[in-house]
């Protein structure tokens, strides 16, 4: 850790100034809250239908359900989906060099970048997707549809530190794919993997607690469920007292060990690198 | 203690093969071929402080290999390497924060970020303290004339503007040593002016080493006092660019007009190089034949309408002394 202590303040900045450039793209924001929003409001009729149907008792209760559709609406930018595109165009272009030329712990350097990347996409959106789901359906009378309050402020608090690890989180699940993106020379193939196991695992597809029985301890455990499943269960109140913070707990190592693996693999990767030409 | 200091320094790649065609491409599938290219083989040479090398070689000569790894992006096979007491790619991070490298093919500043934001940036990146960074900031902004390019966005900077902000951006941490790697690659007249002008500035008045590697002569010319030639690899001279230039230079070229058909002429010292209708061009090598004497065995035995003797380009000259050594590329 000594590597990001003392320059933080250079990490900070590389942060601001892509967090700052990215809020840029509003219209962008705008089209995929509406977009969201759509699917948002299919999802709640699909298990609305559901549970209407539905005689035996389920791992969430319909509100539970409702409030982790909408918050997987909210923070779908969160998910690392792909490999972050300014990495892309500097593998193509062969800018990386000049990143190696930076007085910075590479992995840092981008993951600084990552995570500007992300939540500088995400907080546009999620503001107003809250605005919409927590405060516009219920005052149309439509509260039962929309994202009720945490039940409790314990719950409230433990969801917003489950938030700020989720973005931790998927920082250092981008910087894995950014590697293989930098290995591979394409970010073809690493995207379409990271797609599919995102959607899949982090529950924002179908929330994990629908999975069957004998592969919820697995799915709990995986990195992924600390992108969506553990902090939206956290939220409505599913996951509470100790496995909450076993949650938690669970995020940060995973958080630490992916960010070791990272360092260890961008090590190796850039004292292979060679850069072609010029 | 030089600056810098290279010894025996050697670098391979490994460069996949594939037989042509499809059967080359299933082949391949199953056993991968490789060859090894030596970039490097053992080159060494050493560099004081405040000296302004040239660094000049055919294409694929070793030149961005070099300085690749003299910048520490790149670890070489074999050798040593000392800048400042450093090895560039063991101490990186340390040695990185000391040196400022612009690579004329490629950007360092944010591509959408304005031309100020980008500075600033690398303000916090280098973590210049303020008081000096405002103070290098402007001196580069004035020699550079940048005031009014700083609140454009990079993407929209003409390319000659785009290499004078990106070198300034290369000065702000005030590097004691500088690489440019082709710094003044498609810039149009003026641009390469103001390029080797303040290059040359921040040798001669700030003291600052620069390795220079181009394709441009002039900028060689204008800049350069020690060159360093490198061909497939290895060094092939290493002298004052005067010295190199008066032992490649010997040649020079006389163009003869003939009142009549050009005769064939055979001179010791003096070789056809071509002969087209009335004209004749010769080269010749003035230790052995002086202008004088040419003329005069000429003129003896026909009769002559136009004499004019030249140098031959600086370009030509380089390309002779490659193919003298076997560089240039294959």
């Amino acid at each position: 850790m000594a590597a990001i202590a003392g320059p933080l303040r250079s990490y900070r900045s590389v942060f601001a100034a892509r967090f700052m450039l990215m809020l840029q793209y509003r219209a962008a924001a705008v089209a995929g809250f509406v977009t969201q929003c759509w699917w948002g409001i299919i999802k709640v009729m699909v298990f609305a239908a559901f549970f209407h149907g539905a005689t035996a008792r389920q791992p969430l209760s319909f509100p539970q359900t409702v409030a982790y559709v909408w918050l997987g609406q909210a923070f779908l930018m969160l998910m690392p989906w792909w490999g972050d595109p300014e990495i892309t165009e500097m593998v193509r272009s062969g800018n990386v060099s000049y990143e190696r030329l930076r007085p910075l712990d590479t992995y840092f350097f981008w993951y600084a970048r990552a995570l500007a990347w992300i939540s500088a996409r995400m907080v546009p959106r999620a503001a107003m997707m809250f605005a919409f789901v927590a405060l516009l359906l219920p005052l149309l009378g439509l509260g039962q549809w929309g994202l009720a309050p945490p039940p409790s402020p314990r719950a409230a608090a433990l969801f917003v530190a489950g938030m700020v690890m989720a973005v931790l989180l998927s920082g250092a699940v981008l910087m894995l794919i950014n590697l293989l993106v930098v290995v591979l020379i394409s970010d073809r193939g690493p995207s379409l993997l990271a797609t599919q196991t995102v959607t899949l695992l982090s529950g924002i597809l179908v929330p994990l607690p629908f999975f069957p029985g004998w592969m919820r301890s697995f799915l709990f455990l995986q990195p992924c469920a600390g992108l969506a499943d553990i902090p939206f269960r956290i939220y409505s109140g599913n996951l509470a007292g100790g496995l909450a913070l076993a949650g938690l707990l669970l995020m940060l190592v995973w958080i630490i060990a992916l960010i070791a693996i990272g360092r260890r693999l961008m090590e190796r990767v850039m004292s292979r690198l060679e850069v072609q030409g010029g | 203690m030089p600056q810098v200091l290279v010894e025996n320094l050697s670098k391979t790649y490994r460069v996949s093969e594939r037989r042509p065609g499809a059967w080359g491409a299933v082949q391949g599938l199953f056993a991968r071929r490789y060859r090894l290219v030596h970039a490097l083989r053992h080159i060494s040479f050493s560099l004081e402080r405040g000296e302004l090398l040239g660094f000049i070689g055919p294409n694929g000569a070793g030149k961005s290999t070099t300085i690749k790894i003299l910048s520490g992006i790149l670890e070489p096979l074999s050798g040593r390497c000392e800048i400042d007491g450093l090895t560039p790619w063991r101490d990186r991070i340390r040695h990185v924060a000391r040196i400022g490298v612009v690579f004329g093919q490629r950007t360092q500043l944010w591509w959408d970020l304005p031309v100020i934001d980008g500075f600033n940036l690398l303000r916090d990146i280098y973590r210049v303290p303020e008081s000096e960074y405002r103070r290098t900031r402007d001196e580069m902004i004035g020699l550079m004339r940048l005031e009014r390019l700083l609140d454009q966005p990079v993407r929209q900077l003409s390319l000659g503007q785009r290499m004078r902000c990106e070198i300034a951006a290369a000065m702000l941490h005030r590097p004691a040593l500088l690489f440019l790697d082709e710094p003044t690659i498609g810039l149009d007249a003026p641009s390469k002016l103001a390029v080797r002008e303040f290059v040359k500035t921040l040798n001669r008045r700030q003291g600052v080493t620069v390795i220079l590697t181009t394709h441009d002569m002039h900028d060689i010319e204008a800049l350069a006092e020690r060159v360093i030639v490198i061909g497939n690899g290895v060094i092939l001279a290493d002298k004052p660019f005067a010295l190199l230039r008066a032992e490649v230079f010997t040649e020079r070229r006389l163009l003869a007009d003939f009142v009549g058909a050009a005769p064939a002429l055979d001179i010791p010292g003096a070789v056809v190089r071509n002969r087209d209708g009335n004209s004749i061009e010769l080269s010749f090598d003035p230790a052995i034949i002086s202008v004088p004497q040419l003329i005069e065995s000429i003129s003896s035995k026909y009769e002559l309408a136009d004499v004019h003797v030249e140098q031959p380009q600086i370009e030509e000259v380089i390309a002779r002394f490659y193919d003298l050594h076997g560089a240039s590329e294959a």
